[in-house]
């Protein structure tokens, strides 16, 4: 199979769904000719127009809320803001609006909106653009939170996102853009379902659950984990509401050892709504006290030291199974 | 006529912030400085202007677009430079970098990497001024961009409301990164929005440092006579991509070419040697001076420790 990155993945998703659907259409800042922050939505305001890829005024609140208007009146909005941290200057129209308007209004209407944005660490943006607020949307129910952490994946749930008929964040990573995987050729359908758990890697002694750029960290830490006897089994979650509970409690249940990692920092994190569903179904099960390998509960810093310091690294997750494995 | 000294010294700042973003950017190509850096090449008469006039003790609110307005409220170089590398020494101790510089001492109340997220505080401060009747002002600097948040509408609506010293500086370089001002307004001037909230407005050239100075001390003029706040609008343009390592699609060669025509330092340092307020032999030494002191800024930086994660979490809390 080819090989594409991350970030073309998801602009092939875009073309196909814009070509398939006339209704789809792209909204955001720098989206059109600069092609977006991070270059998913480059040469799509060339192909489809200005009147689908439309360029706004630096107005987060605004342009969230003309998406879920134009998602309650026939469209199928893909805003994009251009970083997650930006998102708290719309959360009134995502977590009041858009999550709520379906339910409020009996059922009666529905918000086909994909919210694309990107989170996380460790090219030194500092603490107003390194964040991982995916707990809090996965907190408000009437929203679907989507991470994907590889191109296959992006492309498929991108994919699935804009034909489902819900609010759905979707949570891209920074550093996982110029990230390179398998994706069948451009016009090859296929859809990645969401709510389903993808397990990247089989392992019999400890199941790692985790989602975006850290299932490639768990990756190359069951590696390192392999070479002592150690076999790690690796679940992606990949969307965390709704959450595969089954996937993970079968693995845990084979396991009976389990590893929650996340980029956003410990307390609060959706790490905890984890652990609490596999104490909740596998109690029974478990040879060891589940645990989390999270960030250090501090703002992102800048410096280099101190934002490796603050981010989970192979290392801690290697560290981590040890503990729950050793005893 | 300002006195000459008063000019010398806004050359001056203007030539330290030209100079000091030359060495921000190679470092930021050389892989020294992180993230992202907005450098403030051809927008340095909008500081200087607006910051000569004020007095040690004012504020000012700043953006991702920072180190211009930080040099010229007085701003250290070395602590600056040394915040690009994420060294202890640094103003915020290297967990800020370049969109979060501040520096309290000198009035400095942050850059900011939210877009509009400054203005609202620039408004509180000024309130705090008013309040504690301690005669200050409060600057905010902000983009053409930010003018399309939503809280500027809120933030000048209060300012106008509590009728609080607030100076409101937009600097319309044309350009939201990629988007041009006529995409983003549907009015010919920011400044046309200031009637909408019952407050003076201006707008000037911003790339004629006596100019925006002449504007700024207006309006710290009504602010400090209890005439509350003023929106100023300086055109200017930037020199540079919107960040290191910007292709700049959205924009012509020959618009940038027309603009550097109008160079606000060269423009300042024709109009000194032309109106005799000082010899080209006089400029350069100040030249040379500004060259050694960025120079000195970047061997300290440079010879600075890292920070410790210690150190760091415990100023998490207060
Ligand atoms: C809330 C928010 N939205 C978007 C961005 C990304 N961004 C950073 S600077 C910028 C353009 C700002 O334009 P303007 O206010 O005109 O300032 P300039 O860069 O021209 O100095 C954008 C879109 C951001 N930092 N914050
Ligand atoms: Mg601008």
């Amino acid at each position: 199979m080819r090989e594409i990155t991350y970030a073309q993945a998801l602009r092939e998703a875009l073309r196909e769904e814009m070509k398939r659907d006339e209704s789809v259409i792209l909204i955001g800042e720098d989206i059109g000719i600069h092609g977006g922050a991070f270059s998913v939505t480059k040469g799509l305001m060339e192909e489809f127009g200005p009147e689908r890829v439309r360029n706004t005024p630096i107005s987060e609140a605004g342009f969230v809320g003309a998406a879920i208007g134009a998602a309650l009146t026939g469209l199928r909005p893909v805003a994009e803001i251009m970083y997650v941290d930006f998102s708290t200057i719309a959360m009134d129209q995502i977590v009041n609006q858009a999550a709520k308007l379906r339910f409020m209004t009996g059922g009666k209407t529905c918000v086909p909106l994909v919210l694309r944005t990107q989170g996380g660490a460790g090219r030194g943006n500092a603490a107003q653009h390194s964040q991982s607020l995916e707990a809090w949307y996965a907190h408000v129910p009437g929203l679907l939170v989507v991470m994907p952490s590889s191109p296959y994946d992006a492309k498929g749930l991108l994919k699935s996102s804009i034909r489902d008929n819900n609010p759905i964040i979707f949570i891209e990573h920074k550093l996982l853009y110029a990230t390179k995987g398998e994706v069948p050729d451009e016009g090859q359908e296929y859809l990645v379902p969401i709510g389903k758990a993808d397990i990247k890697r089989k392992g019999s002694d400890v199941t790692i659950v985790t989602w975006s750029l850290m299932v490639r960290k768990a990756l190359s830490a069951a590696e390192i984990l392999a070479e002592d006897g150690i076999a790690a089994e690796v679940v992606d979650v990949r969307t965390l509401r709704p959450l595969d509970t089954e996937t993970i409690v079968e693995s845990v249940k084979r396991t009976g050892r389990c590893v929650v990692v996340h980029e956003a920092c410990k307390t609060g994190g959706f790490g905890a709504e984890v652990v609490a569903r596999v104490v909740e179904e596998a109690f029974d099960y478990l040879d060891a006290p589940v645990l989390r390998v999270a960030a250090a509960d501090t703002p992102i810093p800048y410096s280099k030291t101190l934002e490796d310091w603050v981010i989970p690294s192979e290392a801690d997750i290697v560290s981590a199974v040890r503990r729950v494995v050793d005893g | 006529m300002e006195s000459r000294e008063k000019m010398l010294r806004m050359y001056r700042y203007m030539l330290a912030i030209r100079q000091f973003e030359h060495k921000a950017g190679d470092l930021f190509t050389r892989d020294a400085v992180r993230g992202s850096i907005h450098l403030y090449i051809g927008q340095e008469a909008v500081a200087v202007g607006v910051c000569s006039a004020l007095e040690p003790g004012d504020y000012v609110v700043s953006t991702h677009r920072g180190h211009g307005h930080c040099i010229a409220k007085g701003g250290r170089l070395r602590e600056m430079m040394a915040e690009l590398l994420g060294k202890a020494t640094g103003y915020c101790k290297g967990r800020g970098g370049s969109m979060h510089i501040a520096d309290f001492g000198s009035g400095i109340l942050g850059a900011n990497g939210i877009v509009g997220g400054g203005i609202a505080i620039a408004v509180g401060a000024a309130f705090s001024a008013k309040y504690l009747k301690n005669g200050r002002v409060s600057v905010c600097f902000f983009g053409d961009g930010a003018v399309n948040q939503g809280i500027f509408h809120e933030a000048l609506n209060l300012a106008a409301v509590w009728k609080v010293p607030a100076i409101f500086v937009c600097e319309n370089n044309l350009y939201a990164l990629s988007t041009p001002f006529r995409d983003a307004f549907a009015i010919e001037h920011v400044v046309d929005r200031a009637a909408g909230y019952g407050v003076p407005g201006c707008c000037v050239d911003g790339n004629d440092v006596l100019a925006v100075y002449e504007a700024a001390r207006e309006a710290c003029a009504r602010a400090r006579g209890g005439g509350g706040p003023t929106l100023i609008e300086a055109v200017t343009y930037r020199m540079d991509g919107h960040f290191r390592g910007d292709p700049c699609l959205y924009r012509s060669k020959q618009e940038v070419e027309e603009w550097a025509a109008r160079d606000p330092i060269t423009r300042f340092r024709a109009k000194l040697i032309e109106s005799k307020v000082a010899s080209a032999e006089e400029l350069a030494a100040i030249e040379d001076e500004v060259r050694a002191e960025v120079e000195d800024a970047v061997r300290f930086a440079l010879e600075s420790p890292d920070p410790s994660p210690q150190d760091m979490l415990n100023d998490i809390y207060a």
